[in-house]
């Protein structure tokens, strides 16, 4: 009797999983199979569920209407130089939060928490003004660093929560053998800690790359818009071309899939852990 | 959360108060000095960036929501008091759009929230391919809300969406239904998209707070003679009920914060029936009404600080019953 119960259970179970997964992945198969299908397939009803005709047509349309290569160029740099400072920075920044008591300790969490509950675009106006100001609108490096100042906060307590599981007694020896404490932590803690540190780089590489609000405002003029900032631009226009649209949906989509896919494990630790994430 | 468990006691031990050992008073306040220059010193960089890209924009915005300030008049800024403060609170579309916020946070998070629970109940127990699983369950975290909204903006589409094509095939509609072009049906489809993209997160957060609950609690309930559906109330739900409290208020203030899936999908309409208080917000920034803006964003930082304080106090909860 409990047998069969807990088999019938288990289909259940299985089913519901099966059926959860398939809701899940059903949008990226649809952008995927638009995006292969010539343009009038694209626009037929009732839907192909499975392209009759494979075409890169988009593909090729994508980069001929548009200059989605500079986009993507300066996606890619702003991304990878903003990660690698906000990564490096929040290195310093969650190491003495883990390693250290302090007075100001509590406050500077807050303040950190803060940020990650106030969204960065409900000053969008001011931050316009400042960066005028500054002569960094419509510069890749202006758009580094506000999006240095957005990851800051996440990186620094998902970094320190990676500290904290790795016994201070190491970087204690190599100190007492002569190491500076900035040496210690490069050359002692950074080594062990190597995948978690990837995986906070991506994670913060995935959160530029995906930023709209900000880069739309900063980033105005054709040659400097991300991709983000691009599609936003495809979007608004009064006749959306589908295809074009999602071949540029799948080419935006894939780099960060790839890179979740090896960083999902440490990403999911550090959300589960209590880092906030708005 | 981390942040509020037992902080670990890194320092440098302090020399005990008046052992034999105790270093004189000048070397100890050298050392101190040295560790409160090196707390500074690898905090700064984090701390400059953030104040000035981050605070100080923020404040000046706050300063602004009491200026006549426009995209016109950038050079100079009167002072007007509570003009902007009256011109949100007479604005006929801003409290279409307060109605709209309280529709889009508790229509998404109660779907999100069981659904969310009922995958974590399923997934608690160890299956081949779990660790696949859940990552690829994962993929929409990797994906912006903003392209997510285009995907279902897509897929919702009048004429060619596949979302039509699946309800005539299965009889449930006769023609094809347009979706974002009529206020009744705008914005139940914006909230379909949104759970479907949230759903994910409760159920790794209630995952990991149904692992934590120790195996001899259900083993001594078991003993009790507690049904499953018994031990669920008595055991696993007071067990995590202030890991579900603190996962729903932080996704109701991230809900709340979450117009990029709005702009990608409807931008807003039809005629502002699916714009939220943030996704109107900043489209009258980008209108360059920069006063209204920030008094709009002064209200809204208002209301997150209320949620924000229910949260800590929440997590401090939690830590007390960890002690």
């Amino acid at each position: 009797m409990i047998t069969t119960q807990s088999r019938v259970g288990k289909t259940v179970r299985i089913v519901a999983l099966g059926i959860w997964l398939i809701i899940t992945l059903f949008p990226l198969y649809w952008i995927v199979v638009t995006a292969v299908k010539p343009r009038r397939d694209i626009y037929a009803f009732p839907v192909e569920y499975w392209p009759q005709t494979f075409s890169l047509e988009n593909f090729v349309n994508l980069f001929a209407v548009s200059n989605f290569g500079t986009y993507l160029t300066n996606s890619i740099i702003v991304s990878v130089v903003a990660a690698t400072l906000v990564t490096l920075i929040s290195l310093l920044s969650g190491y003495v939060i883990a390693r250290f008591e302090f007075h100001a300790k509590s406050a500077v969490l807050m303040a950190f928490l803060v940020t990650q509950m106030i969204p960065g675009f409900i000053a969008l106006g001011p931050l316009y003004q400042l960066m005028v100001d500054l002569g960094l609108v419509n510069d890749r490096t202006g758009l580094v660093l506000v999006y240095i100042a957005m990851c800051i906060p996440f990186s620094t307590i998902m970094l320190r929560g990676f500290f904290e599981n790795v016994p201070d007694a190491l970087e204690e020896a190599a100190m007492i053998d002569g190491c500076s404490r900035l040496g210690a932590l490069f050359r002692v803690l950074v080594p062990i800690m190597t995948p978690g540190i990837v995986a906070a780089f991506i994670f913060n590489f995935v959160s530029c790359w995906n930023e709209l609000f900000l880069s739309v405002t900063l980033m105005t003029s054709d040659a400097n818009k991300t991709v983000p900032t691009a599609l936003n631009g495809f979007i608004t226009s009064y006749n959306i071309d589908w295809g074009s649209m999602s071949a540029a949906a799948v080419l935006t989509i894939i780099p960060t899939m790839v890179l979740f896919a090896f960083a999902s494990k440490y990403i999911v630790q550090g959300l589960t852990s209590g880092a906030v994430k708005g | 959360m981390t942040t509020t468990l037992p902080e670990r006691q890194a320092t440098p031990p302090a020399a005990p108060a008046g052992g034999p050992s105790r270093p004189p008073a000048s070397r100890r306040r050298a050392f101190t000095r040295r560790r409160a220059l090196t707390i500074a010193a690898f905090l700064a960089p984090a701390f400059v960036v953030v104040a000035v890209f981050t605070y100080y924009p923020m404040l000046s915005g706050s300063l602004g929501a009491f200026r006549t300030w426009t995209i016109y008049n950038v050079a100079e800024q009167p002072w007007t008091g509570l003009d902007n403060f009256r011109g949100v609170l007479t604005d006929p579309l801003f409290y279409g759009t307060v109605g709209n916020t309280i529709v889009w946070v508790i229509g998404s998070i109660v779907p999100q929230f069981v659904i969310g629970f009922a995958l974590a109940l399923w997934m608690r127990r160890k299956f081949r391919f779990r660790g696949i699983y859940q990552a690829l369950v994962f993929f929409p975290w990797a994906v912006s809300g903003f392209l997510i909204g285009v995907l279902f903006r897509w897929m919702f589409n009048s004429e060619f969406g596949v979302i039509n094509d699946l309800l005539m095939r299965s009889g449930i509609v006769d023609s094809p239904l347009p979706w974002l072009a009529t206020p009744a049906l705008a914005m139940p489809a914006v909230i379909i998209a949104n759970v479907w993209y949230g759903v994910t997160f409760f159920a790794i957060m209630i995952l990991a707070a149904l692992q934590s609950v120790p195996d001899e609690l259900y083993e001594a309930s078991a003993l009790d003679g507690a049904g499953k559906l018994r031990s669920f109330w008595h055991v696993t739900v007071p067990y995590i009920r202030t890991t579900l409290a603190l996962t729903v208020l932080l996704r109701t203030i991230w809900i709340f914060n979450f117009p990029d899936l709005i702009f990608g999908m409807t931008g807003g309409g039809p005629g502002g029936r699916t714009h939220i208080v943030t996704s109107y917000m900043i489209s009258i920034t980008q209108q360059g009404e920069y006063g209204r803006a920030s008094a709009l964003g002064l209200i809204v930082m208002l209301v997150l600080a209320i949620f924000a304080v229910f949260y800590l106090l929440a997590t401090r909860e939690k830590k007390e019953a960890y002690r």
